[in-house]
């Protein structure tokens, strides 16, 4: 008996999308138009920030790809190889890496010497091309990139039909997939959500065996978090209500990561809504910590490159309407220092799971 | 030493004669090196058979053969189907110096100053000793005439060593043929003169034999006479001291102001009134009387007072229709030609007219090897200067019609130059100077002196046939263009089309077909869309600032 899994339903609409695309195109050839693609366009110019749901979100800005267009036939075609190669994925049920697709679809024109694809930087953006135009995700069409980013808690879940406990994985913790779409969750038995810049941080909290004294799920994102893990976040905070807390480096790096979970990327602007959690809120490590914990000692000397960034993110919307952020990232400049989650080491190595992080956790001191 | 007396250097003194001159002064005429020499001697024959023929009203026939008898020492025949020259005449056209029917009037004409031939002739006996061989057949007589001599160089009088009446029928109806056996060097310069020749003179039919056996033809492209240009009354603007004098001794006219009306073009008596008037002198003077310091004054006034340009029919123009024929059959592989015959002037009272003709993208066999035809050359255009449709081989960089060419702004035709040289590119130039009178920079008349207004009127219509070339050029760059686009857009189709039938499980080859059918029918269309294309994703700089924001590892 055949059943109607999330995963086929899915596979079903981003399918008949492909064959939409398709269609409209050889429409376009037998009117005798110039074929094109419409994608909404994805530069600054029209990424937009969404007050309502505090995220980063595409306007409503798209551009025409034309076939007749000697600037756009090639990325025309690239398109459409892209778009089939999907399909072809979808229909097999297959996935590949976005590097094996570049490999796959990469040849020589006949009769010229000219390639589909020269470099992965080619083939790369024109997969988000496809995911905007057609409004699905990549995971959707069957196109992953490499594991990043490590889970940990009280979470039994079902992927492709094997049950996984993410309480008994020993040291390693669950290496998040590119595709956690269809990952399901079996069960959750956990207060919070706790996200970790480094990897380093997170083998800490695991040791110390952080989430099952806190009980929460601990995520190491090993620095920029990847979509699977960004998706990953976002479905613990939407499906289960799970707070979501964010521990970073206490510089601008870490500001930006925090940003980017919470509101989404510009670069990844058209999915945010999807993976965003705007809820998220920032634990640490801020300035204020520094000397309230007294950490003096085991902070670095901020970099003009330092400075200048903290500087660009005051003028981020999502910055430079926080009071609270104002004053914090205002004090690191003034204090021209930053510091790593392990300058917390300084104190003693239990000191951030057996001090630090409860005693934020419950004073609440966060900011948002 | 015995100091000499003026008496003895008197004995040492006399006259030069102007044979000894050119003997000792070869290059004056042309002969500086064999391999001119060689070609002087083709040229001079070729020009007088077309110019005989020209004024008789003969199409011109005109066979060159040339014969490397040994070593160094070539024989040069000529003929022609010209009207010939009666055996009186003969020996003085072929020995003597400065002898001639063009030199005192104001008419266009390849010859001018009668030194040519003779010239030749003085060249071969001063290098192998051979005479020239004459043969003229005019229409009135039966038998053909037949004159050997050498010139004199003490006298500059012929010297016939042989002179007899053939019955052998080596010529038609009439014409000259004329053979010289002088010390040259065999270059195919001499092969593009007369290719030249037949360019100037598309009326002309030559045939040439090669030291080496070869023939070449260099066939008709018209077959009619140009018309024939009239004799010109000297314009008073270009009158010098001496001549006017000469014509003031010679006049029949008897008083001052009908000479100036009945001697010279474009004096009417309105102007012959405002000449006498400006000089202060009487409109009644008789010629014959005026004493050097009246004569003096009337040329002052003469060349003051504003006198109508003179009359133009004295030009005899290729003509644009004509030069182009020409070009095109002489070129046949050339993808655009354009000719220009620009109105005439007048510089120092001679009237002159400028002819350009423009020959580009030609095909030619060098080596037996083809060029390509996009084959990008950084060669300078091959330059092709006439006057009074003589080709002019040697010193190009001396010559006013290049100096013309070099100022002119090729860049906005579409050409490459660097500033002040000749532009570069696969094109043959052709500048035509025609006039009463071509000023020649010196006797071997090779360079055109340096006239403003000569210069002028070259530049002017160059920039006329640049401009017809620089559309023609666009209009191939546009076509390049658009070839170039339907070729990207016929090779990503079959790319396409397989994608497309992917997506929408349809047979790809029903769709290619499809698609290289709109290919087929957009040719004439532009890219008209809005190029939007380049906003898409984000910008390098954009992505710079997302770049910075990923942690160092």
């Amino acid at each position: 008996m055949m059943i109607m899994t999330q995963e086929t339903r899915h596979a079903n609409e981003v399918r008949k999308e492909l064959e939409k695309l398709g269609e409209k195109i050889v429409a376009e050839i037998e009117k005798k138009e110039n074929p094109n693609i419409e994608i909404p366009i994805r530069a600054l110019s029209n990424v937009v920030f969404d007050k309502k749901s505090n995220q980063l979100t595409l306007g409503d800005k798209t551009a025409k790809r034309y076939f007749f267009n000697v600037a756009h036939s090639k990325k025309f075609m690239q398109s459409l190889l892209v778009a089939s190669f999907a399909k072809s994925l979808i229909d097999e049920n297959i996935h590949a890496s976005i590097r094996d697709m570049y490999y796959n679809l990469k040849r020589t024109i006949d009769d010229s010497n000219e390639n589909t694809f020269d470099e992965q930087s080619e083939s790369d953006p024109i997969i988000v091309d496809i995911e905007v135009a057609l409004d699905v995700l990549r995971e959707q069409l069957h196109l992953t990139t490499d594991r990043k980013g490590i889970v940990a808690g009280n979470v039994i879940i079902r992927d492709r039909g094997d049950d996984i406990d993410w309480s008994r994985l020993g040291s390693g913790g669950w290496s998040i997939p590119s595709t956690v779409e269809e990952v399901e969750f079996k069960k959750v038995d956990a207060k919070f959500v706790l996200v970790v810049e480094k990897n380093a941080g997170f083998e800490r909290l695991h040791e110390d065996k952080f989430w099952q004294k806190q009980k929460c799920i601990l995520i190491g994102t090993g620095g920029q978090p990847s979509r699977g893990a960004r998706l990953l976040i976002q479905r613990l905070n939407d499906e289960y209500d799970l707070p979501v807390y964010v521990f970073c480096d206490n510089d601008a790096y870490g500001y930006y990561i925090y940003s980017v979970i919470k509101s989404g990327s510009i670069s990844l602007a058209h999915v945010s809504d999807r993976i965003a959690t705007p809820e998220a809120k920032f634990l640490g490590l801020t300035t204020s910590d520094v000397f309230k914990y007294d950490l003096k000692k085991a902070t670095i000397k901020a970099k003009e490159v330092d400075i200048k960034r903290a500087k660009e993110l005051l003028e981020y919307e999502w910055f430079s309407k926080n009071p609270k952020w104002q004053k914090e990232i205002n004090l690191m400049i003034e204090k021209g220092v930053k510091a790593e989650i392990e300058a917390l080491s300084h104190k003693g190595l239990k000191f951030m799971s057996e001090v630090y992080l409860p005693d934020k956790l419950k004073n609440k001191d966060f900011l948002d | 030493m015995a100091k000499k007396t003026a008496e003895e250097f008197a004995k040492e003194q006399k006259a030069i004669s102007i044979s000894e001159f050119f003997e000792k002064n070869k290059h004056l005429l042309g002969f500086d090196n064999p391999t001119k020499a060689l070609l002087m001697a083709v040229k001079e024959a070729v020009d007088n058979s077309l110019d005989a023929c020209e004024e008789a009203g003969i199409l011109p026939e005109i066979t060159v053969k040339i014969k490397n008898i040994k070593e160094d020492v070539f024989e040069i025949t000529v003929s022609d189907n010209g009207p010939g020259i009666v055996k009186e005449q003969i020996p003085r056209v072929f020995g003597k110096l400065l002898y001639g029917s063009k030199f005192h009037r104001l008419r266009q004409s390849r010859g001018q100053q009668g030194i040519g031939i003779s010239s030749v002739t003085l060249y071969s006996q001063l290098t192998t000793g051979e005479p020239t061989c004459i043969w003229s057949k005019v229409e009135s007589q039966k038998k053909v005439h037949y004159v050997e001599l050498h010139l004199n160089t003490v006298t500059n009088e012929p010297d016939i060593l042989k002179e007899e009446d053939i019955e052998k029928d080596i010529l038609d109806e009439h014409g000259i043929r004329v053979l010289m056996t002088l010390h040259g060097r065999y270059r195919k310069t001499v092969e593009d003169y007369l290719k030249q020749t037949s360019i100037s003179n598309p009326f002309a039919k030559i045939s040439y034999t090669s030291p080496d056996g070869t023939k070449k033809m260099f066939p008709r492209s018209i077959e009619e006479l140009p018309k024939p240009p009239k004799i010109m009354k000297p314009h008073p603007y270009g009158v010098e001291f001496g001549t006017l004098q000469r014509m003031l001794q010679k006049t029949s006219s008897r008083t001052l102001q009908s000479f100036l009306t009945n001697e010279f073009s474009s004096v009417g008596s309105q102007s012959a009134k405002e000449i006498c008037k400006v000089a202060k002198v009487a409109d009644d003077v008789k010629p014959v009387e005026m004493d050097r310091a009246t004569v003096e004054k009337v040329l002052k006034a003469m060349q003051s007072v504003k006198i109508q340009r003179p009359p133009v029919d004295c030009l005899s123009p290729i003509g644009d229709a004509e030069l182009e024929k020409s070009l095109k059959k002489e070129y046949p592989n050339a993808e655009f030609v354009t000719t220009i015959t620009r109105e005439p002037d007048v510089y120092r009272g001679f009237p002159f007219l400028v002819e350009i003709g423009i020959v580009y993208g030609f095909v030619e066999e060098a080596n037996g090897k083809k060029k390509e035809e996009d084959e990008e050359t950084n060669e300078s255009v091959e330059l092709i200067r006439f006057a009074n449709r003589v080709p002019l081989m040697y010193q190009q960089s001396a010559c006013a019609l290049t100096d013309a060419v070099k100022q002119v702004d090729w860049k906005r035709y579409n050409m490459d130059q660097k500033s002040g040289t000749l532009p570069s590119g696969p094109m043959k130039l052709v500048v035509h100077i025609c006039s009463v009178w071509v000023p020649f920079v010196s006797e071997s008349k090779e360079a055109v002196a340096s006239y403003p207004e000569i210069i002028k009127e070259t530049k002017l219509g160059i920039q006329d046939a640049g401009r017809k070339l620089s559309s023609y050029l666009s209009g191939k760059r546009r076509a390049g263009e658009q070839k170039r686009r339907l070729q990207i857009f016929d090779r990503y189709a079959p790319e396409i089309a397989n994608a497309l039938a992917m997506l929408t499980k349809t047979e790809h080859k029903s769709i290619e077909k499809k698609l290289k059918d709109l290919i087929a029918s957009r040719i004439h269309i532009k890219d008209d869309v809005e190029d939007s294309e380049s906003e898409l994703q984000p910008k390098q700089e954009e992505k710079k600032v997302l770049a910075k924001t990923q942690p160092k590892k």
